[in-house]
């Protein structure tokens, strides 16, 4: 299995008042191609964190962390964004959709920073828009859709590039449990079928039983790396 | 491109708000080039009447002539030279003489310039054929401002005191020929025009003058003892007046794009601050903070288009009725102005001053939306996602 997110001894401050408050304490450990995996524990564990730091969207104080081969805290802004822009994909809490644009707009969003033709871009967003059963609701607005149809809307935003990676924070956190387990069962699916790599923040229990990793975190620092080999889902 | 794309969608998914600023900067877009159109087209005009009413194709005045001090009109008197006489037979050049006097309307007692001119000239638009009107008084006609303030009216009579060459007072009737309207007010205030022979006669100058007014039909030739100057010289005063008038009012102007410039600024800063999530999550799908604060920035500076745009589909009838109908001003008199100035003021409205307003009002948007979004490059993307960037 290729490796490709390598974290080595990572420690990660951040200021208060005159001192520091440590988030990540020595964190290391790697994530390879195709994992399902989750950072699990209670809020302050430094989930977050980690997973802002493997998106590249944060830098670590002490240690590396290398995502595809680049060294995460070395890169430049626009080589950071670069990386997000083509190998990264997000997926939040609160889905963070572009609220003016309407579904398909939201969705083509990644594509348009990636050069690609309109015909591309229609026929790229159209099939992700049919792996997440949301053809029906292209020229809806954020606003006119449900919890579930929001967070769905943001997989296929996420997943519309083909990203190698996939960075879910609290995903499943502003949704019912049927919605939550439909959000699921389409992120597995999308893992199996494309081998796409998802990386989880969690402390959700629908979640932590389709993992088929759970590292757990506790006051920033891994306490337990557990391959799951039946997940409970 | 694709920042334009995704700044208009931001723009128009805005809704109301967005066509509000539109509006606001449209008005401000058809206001500017309006009033800038009224100044062009007054200089214009200013102009244009200049040479119908007082100028013609330019003016040879005496060397010693200086039309702000009075003093040099008695020096500057001098016999026309003998080069010009078969043109003044033929109305090619009109000599014009000018002297002090005074005028006692109803007992008071009035400052005059005379100006003598050849009845029969055409150079100019004043209705000098009056003056052949045979009368036992001194003919003389005035412009209508002069007559009002004055309150004198057609075919009054009244004394006129003036000094001949040697020093010595004479006094004599008037009888006022004519009254005519004129927007220059250079040939209306504080003036009496009378036949240039008889002015001569009075004031013991036969043959002299301090100014002689040119046809365009005439050659400009080099004369001992006289200037010539052009139109452009003798309107210089003229434009650098109106000038002086529009920076008085560019200030509406000002007032008009700060209140545009001040909308957009408001909704851009607004904008930031209520759209941090928005900016994290633009920078977490692979756009850099440069290319965040370049988004909101063209956001903005879109509003300038759209207000373009608009702004043409209602401004557009407006100009038309500018530039063809024109503006009437019943109420101004531009002798109270001390510029040139028609009833009805036309627009003048160029490409040039269209063309640069756009550029100007479209350079102030980006900078105004540039300001609020400078914030974004400060922005820490993992805080600005969860909203608590700002």
């Amino acid at each position: 299995m290729k490796t490709i997110v390598d974290v080595k001894s990572l420690t990660k401050n951040f200021p208060v008042g005159a001192g520091f408050f440590t988030a990540l304490k020595d964190v290391s450990l790697q994530f390879n191609e195709g994992e399902f995996a989750g950072l699990v524990g209670p809020s302050g564990s430094g989930k977050t964190t980690l997973l802002n730091i493997i998106g590249s969207l944060d830098v670590p104080s002490k240690g590396e962390v290398v995502v595809l081969q680049r060294s995460v805290g070395k890169l430049s802004p626009k080589e950071a964004a670069k990386l997000r822009k083509e190998e990264l994909g997000f997926i939040f809490q609160s889905y963070n959709l572009l609220p003016v644009y309407t579904v398909f707009e939201n969705v083509e969003f990644p594509l348009l920073l990636l050069n690609m033709t309109a015909e591309e871009r229609k026929e790229r967003v159209m099939e992700t828009l049919k792996w997440v059963g949301l053809t029906d609701k292209v020229k809806s607005r954020p606003a006119q859709l449900s919890g579930g149809e929001c967070q769905r809307v943001a997989i296929a935003r996420a997943m519309v590039k083909r990203p190698v990676l996939v960075l879910a924070d609290e995903p499943t956190a502003n949704l019912d449990s049927k919605n939550s387990h439909n959000i699921l069962q389409t992120m597995l699916k999308l893992n199996e079928e494309l081998k796409t790599s998802f990386v989880f923040a969690t402390h959700d229990e629908k979640v932590i039983s389709y993992l088929k990793r759970i590292i757990r975190l506790e006051d920033g620092k891994v306490v337990a790396d557990e391959l799951i080999a039946k997940p409970s889902k | 491109m694709k920042l334009i794309k995704t700044a208009f969608r931001s723009l128009i998914g805005n809704g109301l708000k967005t066509w509000l600023n539109v509006f606001v900067l449209s008005i401000s877009f058809v206001m500017i080039i309006i009033m800038q159109g009224i100044l062009q087209g007054w200089s214009k005009q200013a102009i244009e009447d200049a040479v119908r009413w007082e100028i013609a194709d330019g003016q040879y005045w005496q060397e010693k002539y200086d039309p702000h001090d009075p003093f040099t009109l008695d020096s500057s008197t001098m016999q026309i030279p003998e080069v010009f006489a078969t043109d003044i037979k033929n109305h090619l050049i009109e000599p014009v003489l000018i002297t002090q006097g005074t005028i006692y309307p109803d007992g008071r007692m009035q400052g005059v310039l005379l100006k003598g001119i050849q009845p029969d000239q055409h150079l100019l638009e004043i209705p000098t054929d009056s003056l052949n009107k045979v009368t036992d008084e001194i003919p003389v006609v005035m412009g209508a401002y002069m007559a009002r303030q004055a309150k004198l009216k057609l075919n009054d009579v009244l004394t006129l005191r003036w000094r001949d060459r040697n020093g010595t007072f004479e006094a004599a009737d008037i009888r006022i020929v004519g009254v005519f309207k004129t927007t220059v007010p250079a040939i209306d205030v504080g003036t009496l025009w009378l036949p240039l022979d008889r002015l001569q006669m009075m004031t013991l100058n036969e043959g002299c003058a301090n100014v002689l007014i040119k046809s365009p039909e005439k050659e400009v030739v080099d004369i001992a003892g006289w200037n010539f100057k052009t139109t452009e010289k003798l309107t210089e005063t003229t434009l650098l007046m109106v000038k002086t008038k529009s920076i008085g009012t560019s200030v509406f102007y000002v007032v008009f794009l700060l209140l545009g410039m001040l909308a957009i600024f408001d909704t851009q800063t607004l904008s930031i601050f209520r759209r941090q999530k928005e900016i994290g999550t633009m920078i977490a799908l692979g756009m850099t903070r440069k290319q965040v604060v370049r988004h909101f920035t063209m956001e903005g500076s879109l509003y300038a288009i759209l207000a373009l745009a608009f702004g043409a589909v209602w401004g557009a009838p407006l100009f038309y009725y500018m530039v063809e109908k024109g503006i009437t001003f019943p109420a101004v008199e531009a002798a109270d102005f001390g510029i040139p100035m028609g009833d009805t003021m036309y627009a003048v409205i160029t490409p040039g001053l269209v063309i640069g307003t756009v550029l100007f009002i479209f350079i102030v948007t980006a900078l105004v939306s540039y300001l609020p979004a400078k914030k974004i490059a400060k922005m820490n993307p993992t805080e600005a996602i969860r909203g608590k960037a700002l």
